[in-house]
């Protein structure tokens, strides 16, 4: 009868052991968290259902997958931002594309936890207006040596008056380099134009613009870093009636090639549009050897460094030096994000030199007088 | 008739909506008359390629590429120039994209 009782005992024990190794299973397998961090399942399982944004110690052009990677985009009910508790420092994509969903959520009305930030990277935050975007009200105080002004902060730009002001405000970041203005005015104006006329964005994009001091310890030079995010309708959607394609990534390669633009598939493009903008925008990053970063939908394409020296403009991107990933998480818009380095970069009208000559290339013609010319006076 | 483009835009010409409403409102209906057209750019920096597309391209569409001898460019300093150039000619023979052919 003890034998029995025992038996009995023992097979229920195992039972009940069976049954809680099942639903640690499954709870693991809802949360995807290993067992090892069981300890903060029912967060995660409470926070499995909103839109997560974890901001690294890093996230620059050249890593900037790393941080699209770990994004939880699916369900925008909220908007949950946690930071790294060390040290932090962004590239301007970055805090667009952090700032953009803020905007969005508010836009909205709908809510957003933005944990305490540790790091001491937080009145870097505040400076750069990304805490306001979040709706934060954390306490901070800032140095008044950063107000000499090697930024834009984050702001949002929804009309021609918006572009403007920001086009004027941009000249002081440049601390006396001004060789390059002309080229950050018209990489700024074609991104933000860009956003007016295909993104379908009611609240606008979000730009921010940040001058780095060239660093020895790293080797990184002096340059001016660009991000420009929306939240609109995205670079497959917008070509969809002129050019459909199967997926995101293809759709942001046709976007960077010369004469595609979404309004028409005729050569030369409509009135307003020619669809020569994004190349535009890659070749400036090209013929200066710098990074160029697309992301829309679940579609991202790198333009990567390269010798400028070697480098030569090609309609094709799939023939540029470059990175490409596709089943990212989605993001419902685009993103931009390039760096110009100041000492490196080739006067303007050199670029332009190169894209005229390109032209001629692709056209096969050896003669220029093949064309009717404009007449100077 | 004369357009001083600094007085439309500033240093940098960059909106398309002005440049809609240079080309709508000035530049078409003057060569509509049989006017001749001066495009003053003095005191301006620079243009992107989407204004002047905007400004011009319809012009040399809808009334060919011989309405190139009726606009002149003036003042221009060289970024203006080699934008005005790479408008004009992708206008003449603009690039296109097709499964047939690929980018020609």
């Amino acid at each position: 009868m003890q034998n029995q009782l025992q038996r009995c005992r023992l097979k229920n024990l195992k039972v009940k052991q069976y049954n809680r190794n099942q639903s640690k299973k499954q709870k693991r397998q809802f949360t995807g968290i290993p067992g090892k961090f069981d300890i903060f399942k029912n967060y995660f399982i409470y926070s499995k259902y909103h839109m997560k944004v974890y901001v690294p110690n890093s996230a620059f052009l050249g890593n900037m997958q790393g941080f699209i990677k770990k994004l939880e985009l699916e369900d925008d009910s909220k908007l949950e931002v946690s930071f790294n508790k060390q040290w932090m420092s962004l590239h301007p994509m970055a805090l667009a594309m952090v700032a953009s969903l803020g905007l969005k959520m508010n836009h909205e009305g709908k809510p957003i936890h933005c944990e305490e930030i540790e790091a001491k990277s937080k009145p870097y935050f505040a400076r750069m207006g990304l805490l306001s975007y979040l709706s934060s009200a954390q306490e901070i105080q800032i140095r008044k040596h950063e107000e000499s002004g090697r930024f834009i902060p984050l702001r949002t730009i929804k009309n021609n008056d918006d572009l403007k002001k920001l086009l004027e405000d941009i000249n002081p970041i440049f601390h006396g380099k001004e060789e390059q203005v002309e080229t950050v005015n018209y990489v700024l104006s074609e991104l933000i134009r860009n956003v007016f006329e295909h993104s379908l964005s009611n609240i606008g994009a979000v730009v921010c613009v940040q001058n780095f001091k060239a660093s020895k310890k790293n080797e990184k030079p002096n340059r001016i870093s660009i991000g420009v995010a929306d939240t609109g309708i995205g670079i497959k959607k917008s070509l969809s009636e002129s050019y459909p394609t199967n997926n995101d990534l293809e759709a942001i390669k046709l976007a960077l090639t010369p004469g595609v633009t979404g309004r028409t598939r005729i050569p030369g493009g409509t009135e307003q549009n020619a669809g020569a903008g994004l190349f535009f925008i890659k070749s400036i990053a090209k013929v200066n050897g710098n990074f160029f970063d697309v992301y829309s939908g679940s579609g991202f394409y790198k333009l990567l460094t390269s010798d400028k020296k070697r480098s030569s403009l090609n309609a094709d991107p799939n023939f540029d030096k470059h990175s490409e990933l596709e089943n990212l998480p989605h993001w419902q818009g685009t993103v931009l994000g390039i760096d110009i380095v100041l000492e490196q970069t080739e006067p303007f009208i050199n670029l332009l030199k190169n894209i005229r000559e390109f032209y001629f290339k692709i056209k096969k013609i050896k003669k220029k007088s093949f064309y009717k010319r404009a007449r100077f006076i | 008739m004369e357009i001083k483009m600094f007085d439309e835009f500033g240093v940098f010409g960059e909106d398309k909506d002005k440049a809609k409403n240079i080309r709508e409102n000035k530049i078409l209906p003057a060569l509509n008359k049989g006017e001749d057209i001066i495009l003053n750019f003095e005191g301006v920096k620079s243009v992107t390629q989407s204004f002047m597309h905007a400004l011009i391209s319809k012009v040399i569409r809808e009334k060919g590429t011989e309405v190139l001898e009726k606009i002149y460019f003036k003042e221009c300093n060289d970024v203006v120039k080699e934008i005005v150039r790479i408008v004009t000619e992708y206008m003449q023979d603009p690039i296109g994209l097709d499964e047939k052919n690929g980018i020609h």
